[in-house]
């Protein structure tokens, strides 16, 4: 047979049989046909579906199959999905939760059935769950450090996430860490910090256009907490044009951020590629559902930071700084398409 | 009715307010929004009424400027349109989509895409409009279906954020070259102050003639002179901020945005005030079924209602999404109410029948003043909404009381 008749045949087997023929494929063959379950929060955000393709490649390379479940932004729901998916046989549940505290009841229905949880992206404090996310801490240093490289002293403004949402402090907190020092030596003057309303451009534009007018103009840097913000941070730096001449930070590889990166009106963004986490998140999973303790999971370290610091078994990623050099990057992981990256960009070597 | 001719000495003893034939609604706003000023030009040492923090202002108050009048109509006929944030972003989405080069969008010219939401936004207007008007389906769970309809449906046109935007198409926002220059807004002022001339004089003769009540010369004096003053103060104010980089300065005049916003509140108030269809909103909010016995096609003027706004929807998600340069998959989130909180701070009640086009326009401008003085001082972004909903409660309390004075 040639290798394509193989494949044909394994993909039509596979679909008809789907548990006991693909253990066959598997090295491992005792997991075979082990259910994983994923409750996401509200799938109709776009970002998840980047991470559930990661899963499901992670599952099919691991021989296991996929079930999911969406509850639509209500916490209520989502305890209901997590029985479902315990009763649909999932053997390890990857969690996203809607609410880290409404979540309870469900992690107590997963224990008493011995399933174990990933809080996968967002915390759940409760140590029967494992942590995994990307660092959110270490975003915000990573932001400060690349914005140190361009701009170590001078009137830096500080563009927060929403005041509800515990990653904004993270970050900030990540970002006020690494610029510490300078602020203390009197090289950085704090001149403005206000938060952002969900998170959104059209407030972070306005808050930055009052900040401007109260300062006079006179910013060096806006330590913007995400690249949404950062994108209303700069069409206020544009009406009065200072866009190119104030460094500026962001997070998420959004597509127009990395456009503004290589255009060189924004400094970094931070980015965390969504695949690596779910692609760690079937691993751990796996794992898990083999009966692995939590604290043997390769690279497990003790996270006590959320508000109520429970010690937490995680694994954070570490995320990536983008800038300007190494564009590359996100161009070879297919995450944005090189006409996209080079809208309008006429001088950068990458870009040719 | 009251055949009160100038000529005779009035019967009633007139207040002061009567004389001036102000609304005291919109007078009260005004009050409110001079209090609010010099409450800020102090508290921010001289910043607020600098005219560039006012020239930002206007920019700031256009998208919900522009949506706030139509809005009042819709309440006024005993309606409400929660999808209209909801709506504004997906329209934005759409013109971003229309305009953005491929891989992320079409790459059409930004006309095309600007048309193409505006017919979007009319559209949904009129499915809104016809489901509650001829199903009769309340406007609130319609809109309310629409608010996550249309949300999600932007979702899925992008979930990233589209941008950067046509050069020229960002102009409707205001931002570099977003502005008319000195000379427009002093032809602009100029226009505008003779149209008020020639409408005062115009109304007063017309009342004369067919034996309407007219006020005093020295309050119609006092009214025109005190509006015309308004307008030299906007236009001197909007020229005095420079163009950022010129030297020596160059004046920016009136923001394009700003200037859709006037002209929208303009068209609408006299579209409220002389035209059947606007007589008829009012006639509708008031009383439905007399409206319908008087002869109204009470369902089709519902239905060009919702057309109407989604039509200012559309204009300002153009303004929204060319200040932003970019559309984003959660622009326009909880618009909805800060429009509704606009109009009803400017006078515009509930339950229906009673609102005015100024009283809102003065509303949306109220709140947009306290996010900016706020915003200038440094106050948090969450005291601020603690703030703003304490004068929308205010505002309320005092529609509700000073409309059982005026009855009583």
């Amino acid at each position: 047979m040639k290798k394509w008749q193989i494949g044909a045949i394994g993909l039509l087997s596979a679909s008809l049989l789907s548990g006991s023929f693909m253990a066959l494929n598997s090295s491992a063959g005792a997991q075979g046909g082990m259910v994983v379950g994923v409750s996401w929060s509200n799938f109709q955000e776009e970002r998840w579906k980047t991470d559930e393709a990661a899963m499901k490649a992670a599952l099919t390379a691991a021989g296991a199959t996929y079930v999911s479940t969406d509850a639509q932004s209500s916490s209520e729901k989502q305890i209901n999905d997590v029985n479902t998916l315990i009763t649909k046989g999932a053997k390890a549940i990857i969690l996203l939760a809607q609410d880290k505290d409404a979540i309870g009841p469900a992690i107590e229905a997963a224990k008493a059935a011995k399933i174990p949880v990933i809080a996968y992206d967002r915390l759940i404090e409760n140590p029967y769950a494992y942590y995994l996310t990307f660092d959110n801490v270490e975003v915000g240093r990573i932001m400060a450090r690349e914005i140190l490289k361009v701009k170590s002293r001078g009137q830096f403004v500080f563009i927060k996430g929403d005041p509800g949402d515990a990653n904004a402090e993270f970050v900030y907190g990540g970002q006020r860490e690494i610029l510490e020092p300078n602020i203390k030596s009197g090289k950085i003057k704090v001149a403005a910090i206000q938060a952002t309303e969900g998170w959104k451009p059209e407030n972070a534009q306005r808050n930055m256009e009052q900040i401007l007018t109260k300062l006079n103009n006179k910013v060096d840097v806006v330590m913007s907490s995400n690249d949404g913000m950062a994108g209303g941070a700069i069409a206020a730096l544009a009406a009065v044009k200072l866009a190119g001449k104030v460094a500026v930070s962001g997070q998420d590889g959004d597509l127009g951020a990395l456009n503004r990166v290589a255009l060189g009106t924004q400094t970094v963004s931070v980015w965390k590629d969504s695949r690596a986490l779910g692609k760690a998140a079937v691993e751990i999973a796996v794992e898990l559902a083999k009966g692995t303790a939590l604290t043997a999971i390769k690279g497990t370290k003790v996270f006590k930071d959320g508000p109520k610091k429970v010690a937490m078994n995680s694994t954070l990623l570490a995320p990536i700084g983008i800038t300007k050099k190494n564009l590359n990057l996100v161009l070879d992981a297919g995450w944005i398409k090189k006409e996209v990256l080079c809208a309008g960009v006429t001088k950068l070597a990458i870009c040719k | 009715m009251q055949n009160l001719q100038t000529n005779q000495a009035p019967v009633v003893r007139r207040s002061l307010l009567q004389n001036l034939g102000i609304d005291a609604q919109l007078l009260t706003m005004l009050g409110a929004i001079v209090m609010v000023w010099i409450g800020f030009q102090i508290w921010s040492e001289g910043l607020f009424l600098s005219p560039r923090n006012l020239w930002f202002l206007a920019v700031q108050s256009a998208v919900v400027g522009i949506m706030v009048g139509g809005m009042v109509l819709i309440i006024v006929a005993r309606q409400i349109d929660l999808a209209a944030g909801s709506i504004l972003g997906f329209t934005a989405m759409v013109m971003a989509v229309f305009q953005a080069p491929p891989p992320n969008g079409l790459g059409l010219h930004w006309i095309i895409a600007l048309i193409a939401g505006i017919l979007v936004a009319i559209l949904i207007g009129s499915i809104n409009g016809s489901v509650s008007a001829y199903v009769g389906v309340p406007a609130f769970v319609v809109t309310l279906a629409g608010m996550m309809i249309f949300r999600n449906l932007t979702f899925s046109l992008s979930n990233v954020t589209i941008t950067p935007l046509n050069e020229t198409f960002q102009i409707l926002g205001g931002g570099n070259n977003g502005s008319v220059g000195p000379l427009w807004t002093w032809i602009f002022g100029l226009v505008i102050a003779a149209l008020i001339l020639w409408q005062t004089l115009a109304g007063r003769l017309r009342r004369q003639k067919n034996g309407f009540a007219v006020r005093p010369m020295w309050a119609e004096s006092l009214v025109t002179g005190v509006t015309l003053l308004i307008v030299l103060a906007f236009v001197l104010v909007m020229n005095a901020y420079p163009v950022p980089g010129t030297d020596p300065p160059v004046g920016s005049g009136i923001p394009i945005p700003v200037l859709i916003a006037l002209a929208v509140l303009g068209f609408l108030n006299w579209m409220t005030r002389n035209t059947r269809f606007g007589r008829y909103i009012f006639a509708i909010g008031g009383n439905p079924e007399a409206a319908l016995l008087a002869g109204i096609n009470v369902k089709r003027t519902m239905l060009f209602i919702f057309m109407l706004m989604g039509f200012l929807t559309a204009i300002a998600a153009a303004v929204q999404a060319a200040r932003l340069n970019g559309a984003t998959p959660t622009v326009g989130r909880d618009l909805e109410l800060t429009v509704i909180a606009g109009a009803v701070i400017g006078g515009t009640v509930l339950s229906g029948g009673a609102g005015t086009i100024l009283g809102a326009g003065l509303g949306a401008l109220l709140m947009s003043s306290l996010e900016n003085g706020l915003g200038l001082v440094g106050v948090a972004t969450e005291q601020q909404k603690i703030v703003i909903g304490i004068v929308l409660l205010l505002a309320v309390i005092w529609n509700t009381v000073s409309a059982k004075w005026r009855k009583g």
